[in-house]
């Protein structure tokens, strides 16, 4: 793979700056999305994994938060610095984005076709008709019967999974060549979210966008990613190709997580779980981020940040833990 | 044979829906409609479904928050839906609830000291000394120190909250919990702490669990026998294990084969349901999946089918299984 990559973030650091000073959200955060691929970021609560994908639309509130280091290359253009003008070029274009929960999404007082309309009459040189035809075509392509009655209902009188569709037909409308998906799935019922994920599996194809999906299940991740990323507290603990990370866990915390998901296959007799809470954004400041709940936790991993190490034997494999340390340090 | 502790008979629960100018009663939704079932004494029984299946009304039902429109529940052989309310509010001493979200059912002015003591309060249980030791008591159980008891919620995680929630429910040492999606505001890591509390909990004390949950991988893990639920039926009842090896209801049978397995080497080819689910206000005649059903008959269509015992313990109600 020599292409280069859609997405390619160097060392991305955000903060959110509050009376307690600086707080790092996001702590050097370095990965790359190749043309097609479907990444995953996986990761609990807090561990920085939105703030990352909202740094890469440029969302992040500002103040408080602020990108204060790092690169974010999307088709080699560094957008860190761009203008408030290009980044409103780039969103929809090359870039879009669908969220969690698609109700707070959608405007309740305008008409789906309204919405979707707007967006393509930016970003494209589209006229009324042509803007109300492309709608229609998107809202056929998430695979929603009766697209044209539906371009003349407002959000309410969908259901979620129908709204969702809506949402991945507006981000899709003017063919971004990447699609970030924040929790997509989450709020959905597990029949329906079967129907969204298969549907973003078959668009990947169909269109060859790359996306990056944002989840705290496994499950998911399983299902549809090709590669993943673990994040925890701010930092990329792990990276593997999809087969790799769940057959091969290298960090301690991957592989608690892995160990704590009770599965509809077989029944544990117990749950392996994780000691200890999920750390508040900014409260370790020293050593490896991990190091409280690890039971493999010596005295270097308290005083000193682990690198990215290779895995041996392993291709693409990298594991942020001082017990990998004879991999040697990852390039990057 | 297990005794039984808690049996419910053809439960309803029927929500009017007030329109028009005179805001008269235009139709009704049907959140539950007609379910039985029975848990016996020391078990977790599990009740899934999806969003609006009315699981949750149900577990709010047995404990008469929600008062139901029509059936009965009896706990211990004694009937609960004809008490008075004050009469209930003694029994509820025997059965308590544990609910989804840990910050919503703390109140944020109390400490956690007075969260806990309330129960006790309520039903008169010790003087003060003896509860504020049964509070230290509690805490420990629960796996927090007696030093939190002098601190607000907003002083600890989510998980840490819903053990307190969990806490709260013991004091006044029921037999009966009825958890209400306990875990699911939770994250993965934390979601197993909790769920293995529960489960020492009940040995602990002898408990028996109703487990109301949409994470089929949870309720299978933490359930003895499990029910599902669709639009406000209850379609099979049977133990954990025949439930995720041998589902008899098409629905069921989808249900578990949506689910995301975290195994990427596992490539399943997966029937998707197709289309939403219907509203509970309208439901279809005859069975309510028989819209989404690949197994339709005619019969569906016209015919609500019956919880019938297929097998022994495993009763699903569906056209399918009729024994002519």
């Amino acid at each position: 793979m020599t292409q280069a990559p859609v997405l390619d973030v160097k060392q991305l650091k955000t903060s959110f700056f509050s009376a307690d000073g600086e707080i790092p959200a996001v702590d050097e955060v370095s990965f790359s999305v190749n043309k097609g691929e479907i990444l995953g970021i996986v990761g609990e609560s807090g561990c920085g994994k939105s703030v990352t994908s909202l740094s890469i639309m440029k969302l992040i509130p500002q103040p408080p938060g602020k990108i204060v280091g790092g690169e974010i290359l999307l088709n080699g253009e560094d957008i860190v610095h761009s203008s408030e003008k290009r980044m409103r070029e780039i969103r929809g274009n090359e870039v879009a984005m669908i969220f969690q929960e698609p109700m707070t999404s959608l405007n309740p007082l305008f008409t789906i076709g309204n919405q979707l309309i707007e967006g393509i009459k930016i970003h494209t040189k589209a006229g009324k008709k042509e803007a109300f035809q492309r709608a229609v075509e998107m809202l056929k392509l998430v695979g929603l019967p009766r697209a044209e009655q539906i371009m003349h209902e407002y959000p309410h009188q969908l259901s979620g999974g129908m709204r969702q569709r809506v949402m991945i037909a507006m981000a899709l409308s003017c063919h971004p060549k990447l699609l970030i998906a924040d929790e997509p799935t989450t709020a959905l019922d597990v029949t329906i979210q079967a129907q969204i994920l298969a549907l973003m599996k078959d668009l990947n194809e169909k269109l060859d966008t790359a996306i990056v999906l944002i989840t705290h299940d496994l499950g998911v991740v399983a299902e549809v990613c090709e590669r993943v990323i673990v994040m925890y507290a701010g930092k990329v603990v792990e990276e593997a190709p999809v087969i790799e990370i769940f057959k091969n866990p290298k960090h301690p915390y991957t592989h608690g997580l892995l160990e704590s998901v009770p599965d509809v296959r077989e029944k544990k007799e117990r749950l392996y779980s994780i000691p200890g809470n999920v750390p508040k954004p900014g409260s370790i400041r020293k050593g490896c981020r991990f190091a409280a709940r690890c039971e493999f936790v010596h005295e270097r991993c308290l005083s000193d940040t682990p690198p990215l190490y290779k895995v041996e034997g392993a291709d693409q494999h990298t594991v942020r833990c001082f017990l990998h340390e004879s991999g040697g340090a990852a390039s990057g | 044979m297990a005794e039984v502790l808690l049996e419910v008979n053809q439960l309803k629960k029927y929500f009017p829906i007030n329109g028009g100018v005179f805001g008269k009663r235009v139709g009704e939704v049907k959140a539950v409609d007609d379910i039985s079932f029975f848990v016996n004494k020391g078990e977790t029984l599990g009740l899934v479904g999806e969003s609006g299946c009315g699981k949750s009304t149900t577990g709010r039902m047995l404990m008469r928050l929600i008062e139901p429109t029509d059936g009965k529940v009896l706990f211990e052989g004694k009937e609960l839906t004809n008490l008075s309310d004050g009469d209930m509010r003694k029994m509820r001493k025997e059965m308590q609830m544990v609910f989804q979200d840990p910050f919503a059912s703390l109140n944020p002015r109390h400490t956690v000291e007075k969260i806990l003591e309330e129960p006790l309060i309520v039903h008169g249980i010790g003087d003060k000394e003896e509860r504020k030791k049964r509070v230290k008591e509690m805490l420990e159980v629960v796996g927090l120190s007696s030093y939190h008891a002098k601190r607000y919620p907003h002083q600890f995680s989510g998980g840490q909250r819903q053990r307190i929630g969990i806490a709260r429910a013991l004091m006044t040492k029921p037999k009966l919990i009825i958890a209400d999606e306990p875990v699911s505001a939770l994250d993965v890591s934390i979601q197993s702490q909790v769920l293995n509390l529960l489960e020492d909990l009940q040995e602990e004390f002898q408990l028996t669990y109703i487990f109301i949950a949409h994470d089929l991988g949870v309720v299978k893990h933490i359930s003895d026998r499990v029910g599902v639920m669709y639009l406000g039926r209850l379609v099979e009842i049977t133990t954990a294990e025949k439930l995720y090896e041998k589902p008899l209801h098409p629905y069921t049978n989808a249900l578990l084969g949506a689910v995301p397995v975290p195994d990427p080497t596992l490539k399943k080819e997966r029937e998707l349901l197709t289309g939403d689910i219907p509203s509970p206000s309208n439901p279809p005649s005859g069975c309510a999946f028989h819209t989404r059903c690949r197994e339709c008959m005619d019969i569906c269509k016209t015919e609500r089918p019956q919880l019938e015992e297929i097998e022994p313990g495993h009763f699903a109600a569906c056209h399918l299984y009729k024994k002519n």
